[in-house]
């Protein structure tokens, strides 16, 4: 997908007044939020679980290379392959590579966020192969050629309505079978229509929640099932995952997937939790002959090195999108890229570029809601910052900012003349509001208060009043 | 892809201040002794907990005295849900004296796309979620899991564990290493992926019904 995260403002713009979205994320919202409340309030051992899960990641990030080794050693042991690649172009060459070899012409894709982030659907399309997302989610973003815009509910933008038209437009002739209504009507159609997929296919792509280094498994975590289906019924089985997602043992698993299920869906586990370990054994009766796991970097080691290393310990679970109010206002598709919401607005600078990604750190008012809801404890206002520092430091910040912080640093380095200043402004600002209370738009912050009121002060600065009370 | 293989180590060596070294011990004992984080307490005995939690997904149930009434059990299952007698059941120890009633189809086998019933038995339970847990192998085809309508599951009641850690060590103790797919499952196959609804049976079985053994 090419990233347009550059165009953030534009984009957020044009998701406020996009009033079938607004409906679509207004439905969204409460659900996420009031479901991970239950549950987490149901288990008095979350925040001790929360404690233990990041000390897990904490512990293999420390030992990432060996932690990697065992866990290749053990999928070789277990009669599967390991492919490492350091960029999306080399990921896609191995998956290429495999399909081919496999002789296939259909391949069935299971959820996956690297495969997005790698673009594997573009590159097998243009390699020829017919690929069909399996999750419910995915398939409906794929018929409507969009990319995700949750990292848990890819489809969570889109009505019934926009479902229903694009499934008459695709499965059958207009006017010829009774439109689709009610939501049980739409996944019946949906299972029909991906069940003849499952069983034709050659290759099953599948995404990984966490690999195990203990017994080379990949684990993935699933409501529909279709992840188990892409992954047992063609014949050969391919798992995209990036490198942090290794863990030790099946017990750190354990903790992790208590934490991931309440913060993603509220739910105690999913419908699905599966261990896939090697290809089909001798004397099985049911499995894919060949089992690959695609080892993805693309910038992760790197990320190991610098400031930014607390970000490996994402689980993937959406819980700071469900938090966010800027999420929640513009939704996923606005962040111009895979990644949405505070962990997208920390990851897809570190993969993009901060040329590109640069409007994302600052599409933030660091109100700390993601960090306090992330099951990882990851500090993401502060990765933000950073992010927000390097602009700066690296000259990306636009003049006009630069000028105004090179403003406010005069001042600010001059107490007694910063303190007058704010006076004049305080007192003349609330002159000027007076009656409102606010302004609707004041010059040269026109941007600003296009989409918003600016306060106006009450005519006396903090310091002032706070001087007069304490006196009083 | 060698020479990915090599750089991604390298950069990872020498990002964590340990380029080259040889896996370490610490490493190695951790592998082995695979700690248990914080375990959920709850009050409830194992199989009360389990029934709970099964009934809360959405799965439902029948207590069996022995596998002798197995076959009036899936019998009853027939009749409640209008189904036409079809099964394909796994070739399980458990199920091979069943002697099912002639006019029925039984087939012992993998399940294939048209099947409407599958019949599998759990290696174990898990108290903690209501999950049941099934390992492939010969005499337990995965696709049973997934592609039938309709899932009937034999659990002995022994089997329910009180929580995932438990399964693991079940699971090293009698098996040592895990099978191509753990299967996990907690409930029916759903999707909450239109407007937010739960739906169920979204690509897998769209009811789960657990035949629940009191002496194996
Ligand atoms: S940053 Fe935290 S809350 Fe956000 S997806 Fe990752 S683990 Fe979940």
């Amino acid at each position: 997908m090419k990233p347009t995260a550059h165009a953030f403002e534009r984009n957020a713009r044009q998701a406020l007044h996009d009033a079938t979205l607004q409906q679509a994320l207004a439905r969204a919202r409460g659900g996420f939020v009031d479901k991970r409340r239950a549950a987490i309030e149901a288990l008095p051992e979350f925040a001790a679980l929360r404690a233990a899960g990041r000390a897990i990641k904490d512990h293999t990030l420390a030992n990432l290379d060996h932690y990697l080794l065992r866990f290749e050693a053990q999928v070789q042991a277990k009669g599967g392959q390991v492919h490492w690649a350091e960029t999306p172009e080399e990921a896609c060459a191995a998956v290429l590579d495999i399909c081919r070899q496999a002789g296939a012409k259909l391949v069935a894709k299971g959820k996956s966020m690297v495969g997005e982030e790698i673009a594997i659907n573009d590159a097998l399309e243009a390699a020829g192969f017919e690929v069909v997302e399996t999750d419910l989610g995915e398939y409906i973003i794929q018929i409507a050629h969009e990319p995700p815009s949750h990292i848990i509910a890819p489809a969570v933008h889109k009505t019934r309505q926009q479902i229903t038209e694009l499934f008459e437009g695709l499965h059958h002739q207009p006017g010829l079978t009774r439109p689709l209504q009610t939501v049980p009507q739409i996944v019946d159609e949906a299972r029909q229509v991906l069940r003849d997929k499952f069983l034709a296919a050659d290759v099953g792509i599948t995404g990984a929640n966490f690999l195990i280094a203990e017994t080379g498994s990949a684990v993935i975590v699933t409501n529909e099932g279709n992840g188990d289906l892409s992954a047992t019924l063609p014949r050969v089985h391919i798992v995209l995952a990036s490198i942090e997602k290794v863990v030790p043992t099946l017990e750190d698993a354990s903790v992790l997937l208590r934490l991931l299920a309440r913060s993603a869906t509220g739910q105690e586990i999913t419908s699905y939790t599966t261990f896939f370990t090697g290809p089909r054994r001798a004397d099985d009766p049911d499995g894919p002959e060949e089992f690959h796991v695609v080892l993805i970097d693309n910038g992760r080691s790197a990320m190991l090195a610098g400031p930014y290393r607390e970000m490996l310990r994402c689980i993937r679970c959406g819980a700071c999108l469900n938090h966010c109010p800027v999420y929640g206002a513009v939704g996923g598709h606005a962040y111009g890229w895979v990644y949405p919401g505070p962990m997208g607005a920390v990851l897809t600078p570190l993969m993009v570029g901060l040329e590109e990604g640069r409007p994302l750190p600052n599409a933030s008012t660091l109100c700390g809601r993601c960090e306090a809801v992330c099951p990882m404890a990851i500090p993401l206002p502060k990765l933000l910052r950073e992010h927000r520092r390097q602009e700066f430091a690296r000259h990306l910040t636009p003049p006009r900012a630069r000028w105004a912080l090179a403003a406010w640093a005069f001042f600010a380095r001059r107490p007694q003349l910063y303190r007058r200043a704010a006076r004049l402004a305080a007192g003349l600002l609330g002159k000027l509001a007076r009656g409102r209370g606010r302004f609707r738009s004041l010059p040269f912050a026109s941007a600003w208060t296009a989409a918003r009121d600016l306060p106006a002060p009450q005519g006396e600065t903090f310091m002032d009043q706070w001087r007069r009370r304490n006196k009083s | 892809m060698s020479g990915a293989r090599a750089a991604i180590l390298d950069r990872l060596g020498r990002a964590l201040g340990h380029a080259g070294a040889a896996d370490d011990v610490e490493v190695t004992r951790r592998l082995q002794a695979h700690p248990r984080g914080p375990q959920p307490q709850w009050a409830e005995t194992p199989r009360v907990r389990f029934l709970a939690k099964l009934a809360k997904v959405a799965a439902t149930y029948a207590e069996l005295e022995s596998k002798s009434q197995i076959v009036s059990a899936v019998q009853a299952y027939f009749d409640a849900q209008a189904l036409p007698r079809q099964l394909v059941a796994a070739p399980h120890p458990l199920l091979n004296e069943v002697v099912w009633p002639q006019d029925w189809q039984v087939a012992r086998r993998r399940a294939q796309g048209e099947d409407r019933t599958g019949l599998n038995v759990a290696f174990c339970a898990i108290a903690e979620t209501g999950s049941l847990v099934l390992l492939s192998g010969p005499e337990s085809p995965t696709t049973l899991n997934f592609l039938p309508e309709d899932f009937l599951c034999v659990l002995p009641e022994g089997r329910i564990v009180p929580r995932l850690e438990d399964a693991w060590a079940l699971l090293r103790e009698e098996r040592g290493a895990p099978p191509r797919a753990t299967n996990i499952v907690t409930g029916p196959s759903r999707t909450a992926d239109v407007e937010q609804t739960i739906q169920l049976g979204a690509h897998g079985p769209r009811r789960l019904h657990v035949l629940l053994l009191k002496t194996p």
